[in-house]
């Protein structure tokens, strides 16, 4: 097992334990706790998902035409994702090796419109308030209420965009929740000529507001640069879908992992046999496996998945603002906003750029009113389905019986492929920002601005009034809780 | 009016809000839509535009048993939640973007005790649902 630096500390007895739990406006359940010496010093800082989620056993036994609408209940916040990289499985399975033009356009169509609403509220809603109000701002103001009275426009275009993705995805997957319109081997439904007239209206406005929003972003980074570019910052290896000819592509492509200065480990690998290149290792104190590049083995080989690899790391991106705006950002500060954590908002903002874009393209191409939806071919007993979801590399994976049962599934989703790079982030910034200082409310909030980068969704799909209060704990070396903090519970 | 009913079907009693809203939908009341949600939005507060009334139906943890119905007003309450936010919350944003208050707005929450993934709804859910299926239909008939 290996062991990096704080990831645990040499002598935990006597050390005083800080618990954060669970994560504000970070999906599910999760907690972050450090070990504190009595002059205040950082022994240990981990990152803990301290839910299992038992998605496997929930898809093993159905039918396998079943598995992309119930896979959307894995997640409450990208439940698309799922339902298209169950689909591109399940092609394999039903022996679809090319699927229609129609088929194919509306399912990336589905899926850039789940991009610019994901991303949207990640922005606008998650994060824009740590930054344009302060990481250590009062707490009460640190929301989208807040930044609501401090930014009444930027708050209203946030809704407005996340409103029109849902509404590329009404259309395309049949419903607000519970969409239907991927199957395996196409969809079951285009576009009337009717709703790609609603959606054409407002795409102009909303590649608009996508620009107001990198305009934003580089602003904060332009006013204080040096934050910017070192706060959580770490250099790590990659991994993500390119396309064959390099370009960015979240639907599909092959797979390609770099190292940390961008030389190339391995590129357009397919992705039907993922596990000859990437492992999965267990650690005693998390339930989340930490996978790693087979190759480096599991001490060097962890890697970093989403936007901020997605931008740095394909040859272009093939939607021209989308493309100028990449470039600007890896030359800014002589490419460091390109490897900052807080880089992540800045390069989610030029994916939001780009799906706009390609969902403008799109809707200008009469595929997507065609009336050919499903292909089909030879059984195949296995399939795989890898897509570049908001968060990162999305990978499903199934064997289906002879009675068209799932006989067995793999999933990796992006919060664990950014397993380790999250809890180095908490590692960077805890040695910066709280070593040697009297914790408070502001400073632990830099812990969690940092996970906050990745995006994580830790444990979807649920949530009910009164679950999930913020708690944070102050414990002394017998055990004993000495202070309790607990953020607006009800 | 409005009914918009938070939760997974597929997640024990989280499905408490998706069963209360299909009963709705099947009894078909005029002047009533039902909008079902995994989780609350921001966007959710343009569900408000030109509503008289929202009910809000939603799983509790720790919550009165078996069911609360109270009035809901708009509150900055985002903090204990993490992508989903509260009713209060949206109703929030609604008055922040259209600087108008928001309709008026109740809460039923029942109570749930498990919300494990795969899992179908508990047999105190069940037994708190249909006390709260009465309550709901009164209150939405009521409306029209």
């Amino acid at each position: 097992m290996s062991t990096l630096p704080l990831e645990t500390a040499a002598h935990p007895e006597g050390l005083r334990r800080v618990v954060i739990e669970p994560l504000s406006r970070v999906e599910g359940h999760g907690k972050v706790t450090l070990l504190m010496d009595e002059d205040d010093h950082v022994q240990q800082a981990r990152l803990h998902i301290v839910e299992f989620r038992a998605f496997e056993k929930f898809i093993q036994g159905r039918p396998y035409w079943e598995v992309p609408v119930m896979v959307q209940r894995l997640c409450g916040i990208c439940p698309v994702s799922h339902h298209l990289a169950a689909s591109k499985a399940l092609d394999q399975v039903v022996g679809a090796t090319q699927l229609t033009p129609t088929a194919e356009k509306i399912r990336r169509l589905m899926h850039y419109g789940q991009i610019l609403q994901s991303h949207a509220l990640h922005f606008f809603y998650l994060s824009s308030p740590d930054l344009l109000l302060g990481f250590d701002s009062e707490i009460a103001k640190r929301n989208i209420v807040g930044l609501a009275a401090e930014y009444p426009d930027i708050a209203k275009q946030g809704v407005l965009l996340r409103k029109y993705g849902q509404e590329v995805i009404r259309h395309t997957a049949g419903k607000r929740i519970h969409g239907t319109g991927s199957v395996p081997g196409g969809v079951n439904k285009s576009l009337t000529a009717g709703e790609r007239a609603e959606l054409q209206k407002d795409i102009y406005q909303v590649i608009a507001w996508s620009r107001d929003a990198l305009r934003l972003v580089k602003r904060l980074f332009e006013a204080d640069f040096e934050t910017y570019c070192s706060f959580g910052s770490f250099e790590s290896r990659t991994l993500s879908l390119v396309r064959a000819d390099g370009a960015m592509d979240l639907y599909h492509g092959g797979l390609r992992a770099t190292q940390a200065d961008g030389r190339r480990i391995f590129d357009h690998v397919d992705y039907g046999r993922y596990w000859e290149q990437i492992s999965e290792e267990v650690k005693a104190w998390s339930y989340m496996k930490f996978p790693y590049l087979t190759a480096l083995g599991h001490e060097d080989g962890w890697y970093r998945v989403g936007p901020l690899t997605r931008v740095t790391r394909c040859d272009f991106i093939p939607t021209p603002l989308a493309d100028r705006e990449r470039r600007e950002f890896l030359a800014f500060e002589d490419g460091r906003a390109a490897k900052a954590t807080l880089g992540f908002h800045w390069a989610r903002m030029i994916e939001m750029l780009h799906a706009a874009e390609a969902i403008k393209d799109l809707l200008h191409d009469d595929d997507l009113l065609g009336k050919d939806l499903v292909a089909g071919g030879e059984r195949q007993a296995r399939g795989v389905g890898v897509i570049e979801a908001p968060r990162g590399t999305l990978i499903h994976h199934y064997r289906v019986d002879e009675n068209d049962q799932v006989a067995r599934a793999n999933l990796i989703v992006s919060t664990t492929h950014n397993n380790h790079a999250m809890n180095i982030a908490i590692r960077e910034v805890a040695k910066k920002y709280l070593d040697g200082r009297r914790l408070t409310e502001g400073l632990l909030n830099h812990i969690e601005v940092a996970v906050r980068a990745f995006d994580p969704c830790l444990s979807c799909a649920t949530h009910a009034i009164g679950k999930m209060p913020l708690e944070v704990q102050l414990v002394d070396a017998a055990g004993a809780v000495v202070d309790t903090l607990v953020r607006g519970s009800r | 009016m409005l009914v918009l009913a938070v939760g997974n079907p597929s997640r024990g009693d989280d499905a408490i809000g998706p069963e209360l809203a299909a009963r709705l939908e099947a009894a078909a009341l005029p002047g009533v839509e039902v909008i079902s949600e995994f989780q609350l939005q921001v966007e959710n507060a343009l569900d408000l535009v030109g509503r008289e009334r929202v009910i809000f139906v939603d799983a509790g943890v720790g919550t009165p048993a078996p069911y609360e119905l109270r009035r809901a007003a708009a509150a900055p309450d985002f903090l204990h939640t993490s992508h989903a936010i509260s009713p209060e919350a949206v109703l929030a944003t609604y008055e922040r973007l259209h600087g108008a208050p928001a309709p008026e707005a109740w809460v039923l929450c029942v109570r749930g005790e498990s919300f494990e993934l795969g899992d179908g709804l508990s047999d105190a859910a069940r037994r708190r649902v249909a006390a709260a299926w009465e309550d709901l239909a009164r209150h939405c008939a009521r409306m029209e």
